[in-house]
């Protein structure tokens, strides 16, 4: 600590280091928080399901998704990231995931919310495995902080199922 | 600043960044505010800085005991020679 640049330098160091821990902490804190979301999807309507020129089949609906997402933001949460998944089974896979939509939730106030509307993302499926497809519609979520560990979680709602023929 | 002074300045600027640390992450923790947490630490650092960097005079109280200059002129100090210097570089 002999001259004004070395005491400088000191403080800044240990500042910064302190710092750190403090964001250390901070997403520790995270771990206190138990969340409880709750969704429900809806489909309203299958607009058209079709086979494509090269032979897959592909579908367009038109979903109601309502969702309650508030308890998983902490204050240390920037943002929350949200997909919906369709996922089923084939006879040569075991699980196929197709994302429909997503959004990104910058507030808690707007964690709340009910939205219309059809798939954003193609639903294509490799084949023609669709007709008469039993599926599950799943709410992803991943919940990004502002520093430290993210964390991911999903609601799994079942039971939807697409028409025999196509439309 | 004097031997002492710049080991009360260390210990300031130490005991004073933990406890803006700690006075911070609890005021952001409780307002749930992140940002109020990075805005008091930052005034703390600033505080921290200007109580602790510059050479103030309460870190001056145990002046170090220079030579007397009476002492001083008993002894004087060693003159450089020039002109042999230039003659050996010449070489």
């Amino acid at each position: 600590m002999h001259s004004f640049g070395y005491r400088l330098n000191g403080l800044l160091t240990f500042a910064v280091t302190i710092l750190a821990l403090m964001c250390v902490i901070a997403s520790l804190s995270d771990n206190l928080n138990i969340p409880s979301p709750s969704a429900e999807i809806q489909i309203m309507n299958i607009n058209w399901f079709q086979k494509q020129p090269k032979g897959s089949d592909e579908v367009s609906l038109r979903v109601n998704i309502s969702a309650d997402l508030q308890s998983l933001f902490t204050w240390n949460t920037k943002q929350v990231f949200i997909f919906v998944a369709a996922e089923y089974e084939t006879r040569k896979n075991s699980l196929n995931q197709v994302s429909l939509w997503d959004a990104i939730i910058p507030a808690k106030e707007r964690a709340k919310f009910w939205i219309r509307s059809s798939n954003k993302y193609r639903f294509v499926d490799h084949g023609k495995n669709l007709r008469g497809k039993e599926f599950n519609l799943t709410l992803h979520w991943h919940v990004m902080p502002k520093t430290g560990k993210m964390f991911a979680d999903k609601i799994v709602m079942s039971g939807y199922s697409l028409p025999e023929e196509y439309i | 600043m004097d031997w002492q002074g710049q080991k009360l300045a260390e210990q300031i600027m130490q005991v004073m960044l933990l406890v803006f640390a700690v006075v911070s992450f609890g005021a952001g923790y409780v307002l749930g505010s992140f940002q109020m947490m990075m805005l008091v630490y930052a005034g703390g650092v600033t505080l921290t800085a200007l109580i602790t960097i510059p050479n103030w005079p309460f870190f001056n109280r145990h002046p170090l005991k220079w030579l007397d200059p009476s002492e001083a002129e008993k002894h004087p100090k060693p003159q450089v020679a020039v002109s042999s210097k230039k003659k050996s570089s010449k070489k």
